[in-house]
């Protein structure tokens, strides 16, 4: 399969109108797309792996969604809108791929609706809560700068669908990296008071980094097979992007991401989590028998 | 050339008026930097400022569910479409600006309560079938409002309403194959899709604005070819267009004398309920309060955003001139 098959999956019914984002249209996430297993890699654990990223996007793009009608100005409104479609686009491909791959066909919605806290494997800096509007930057900052780094790896991933995946976001999380390093920027070196809000998102976001980097067995497992990222891999070019970014802008250099463990890939999460997964999963669960 | 009122020598403005109404009764387009009468400039800086604060309002309904919305692909079409919002927002403020004024004092007039938005908007989305229901009634009725002014007289905002209009109905077919799925589904997602129609159906009557008899401004307005269409017209169109689509749906349009006149060939319906519609348009709407207070938070809240914005623009500047 060329990377190219999953493009024509996610065409969809638009009659070529691309400014529609992935997920709007009538057809199934995967339709059409060769979804073997490549030889060597473990089923469960692509789906596991799947799961990771599946629910970074979904989690982040969840609190994205409420700066939707509260944003300083009405273009941040359109962009962080954008950018949270991207990422749920990417959520609902990796979910529905992660119950391909483990074989109990369960589709995207099984995934994102039907799962409690414990099961969700994202790092548990998606979950931070909103916080001001630099807290926004900074997080975006941080977990686009990450994602890319994985991102342009794996498009070289033995999945194909993994691999299609990548490429396809690579280009949209190169815009959300350029959109939060925008407003680093004017933020940061802006007024003093814009300057201490970043100052204090820094502060705030930085303790939850180190576990960005910390490597789950199952990422190791996929990386091995040449499937999966190595997060500990791309710790040093992350450090250097966000290092330039926060010193342009005038900020202080927050050091090295503190040493961490795993936690949220092995589904040990923030008291966040779980009033973010009650909103996301209420009218779903109020109607268990409904076709949406 | 079309004359610009800088150099309109004094005493010129009969000539500018024949000309601009020559220009109107050829179904000519009317551009910024044309001369025209300040009434239409001020007719129109209402009219497409009202339409830009209706966009932004109108988010606010329906983006209270993207965040619970029950499946994912109904979050990203909800999601995409509540962008598409602010997007007609910006090219409606961009449209109002051509005519000289300021989004800054565009956006200052609503959140002070100084300009209406469309009504409908005050009501509140009580459940997921409102997503759907507002897709279809609201955009449905919004469409065929705005069909008819991608051919108003003023450039800017014909052009704006191409592209709107465009969009505006593929909200609508989305709305309504919501709608089609949750009839197909559980009879407590039937109740919920009645339930929402029998909210929605009147207040979307009412978009079109007064009876004819009641609407002092038509006249003017469709003489500067700004209004097409009367409403009463309009509000027919958008019967005749809706009842069978209701009736494929299998839902219930909540008025009795909804029927068919085959005299006419057009549908006989009642009349919405007036007193209901003046209290809402002056402020006493279910959520007028609600809807307008959280965008006077947004906007000062932001405000240190904005400052910073501007503040680095301005060090950026100063550097570039530096280097220079």
């Amino acid at each position: 399969m060329s990377g190219e098959n999953i493009f024509t999956g996610l065409t969809e019914e638009h009659g070529g109108d691309a400014r529609w984002a992935f997920g709007t249209g009538f057809t199934e996430a995967l339709a059409g797309v060769d979804t073997t297993l490549p030889e060597g890699v473990d089923g469960a654990d692509l789906a596991a792996y799947c799961q990771m990223l599946g629910d970074d996007a979904l989690i982040q793009s969840q609190r994205l969604i409420h700066w939707v009608t509260d944003a300083p100005e009405l273009e941040e409104e359109v962009a962080l809108a954008n950018i949270a479609l991207d990422l749920l686009g990417q959520a609902r491909l990796l979910l529905a791929r992660a119950g391909q791959a483990d074989g109990t066909g369960r589709d995207e919605d099984a995934f994102a609706y039907r799962r409690p806290a414990a099961e969700f494997r994202n790092v548990c800096l998606t979950e931070i809560p909103r916080g001001d509007f630099a807290r926004c930057v900074t997080t975006l900052l941080v977990l686009s700068t990450w994602r890319l780094a994985l991102f342009t790896r794996l498009a070289d991933s033995r999945d194909p669908v993994l691999a299609a995946i990548a490429a396809k976001g690579v280009n949209e999380l190169a815009y959300h990296r350029e959109y939060a390093v925008s407003w680093a920027l004017r933020l940061g070196d802006g007024t003093p008071y814009s300057n201490e809000r970043m100052r204090e998102a820094v502060a705030d976001v930085w303790p939850r980094t180190g576990e960005l980097f910390a490597t789950h067995p199952v990422e190791a497992a996929l990386a091995d097979r040449g499937a999966g990222v190595d997060p500990a891999s791309v710790r040093e070019e992350v450090r250097g992007v966000l290092d330039q970014v926060l010193t342009t802008a005038t900020l202080p250099a927050p050091g090295d991401f503190p040493e961490a463990g795993v936690a949220g890939r092995d589904g040990r999460h923030t008291g966040e989590l779980a009033p973010l997964l009650e909103e996301l999963q209420r009218v779903a669960r109020e109607h268990p028998e409904a076709t949406w | 050339m079309p004359t610009t009122a800088q150099e309109a020598p004094p005493g010129a403005d009969e000539a500018l008026q024949a000309e601009f109404d020559a220009r109107i009764a050829d179904n000519q387009r009317i551009e910024p930097r044309d001369w025209m009468p300040e009434a239409y400039r001020r007719t129109l800086i209402r009219q497409v400022s009202q339409h830009a604060h209706s966009e932004i309002i109108g988010m606010q309904p329906e983006g209270d569910w993207i965040a619970t919305a029950p499946s994912l692909r109904r979050k990203a079409i909800l999601l995409a479409k509540v962008q598409d919002e602010a997007g007609h927002g910006l090219y409606l403020y961009a449209a109002a600006e051509t005519l000289g004024v300021d989004r800054a004092e565009l956006t200052e007039r609503l959140i002070e309560g100084r300009q209406k938005y469309s009504s409908i908007f005050n009501y509140p989305s009580l459940n997921y079938a409102d997503v759907g229901v507002i897709g279809w009634l609201v955009d449905g009725a919004a469409i065929c409002n705005q069909v008819p002014l991608c051919r108003t007289s003023f450039g800017p905002y014909a052009r704006a309403m191409v592209r709107i209009c465009k969009e505006e109905s593929f909200h609508q077919r989305q709305g309504y194959e919501l709608l089609m799925r949750m009839m197909e589904g559980t009879g407590g997602q039937r109740a919920m899709v009645q339930d929402a129609v029998d909210r929605w159906w009147w207040p979307s009557l009412m978009m079109f604005g007064p009876p004819d008899a009641d609407s002092p401004n038509t006249q003017q307005s469709m003489t500067w070819g700004i209004k097409i269409d009367t409403n009463d017209d309009l509000r027919q169109k958008f019967v005749d267009m809706t009842v069978p689509q209701a009736e494929k749906l299998g839902v219930t349009l909540p008025d009795p004398e909804l029927a068919w006149n085959a005299e006419r060939e057009r549908y006989d319906f009642g009349e919405p309920d007036w007193n209901e519609f003046k209290q809402v348009i002056s402020g006493s709407g279910p959520k007028n309060a609600e809807r307008v207070a959280r965008r006077r938070t947004a906007h000062e809240k932001g405000a240190w955003v904005r400052e910073a914005a501007t503040a680095y623009a301005r060090k950026q500047q100063s550097a570039r001139e530096a280097a220079a």
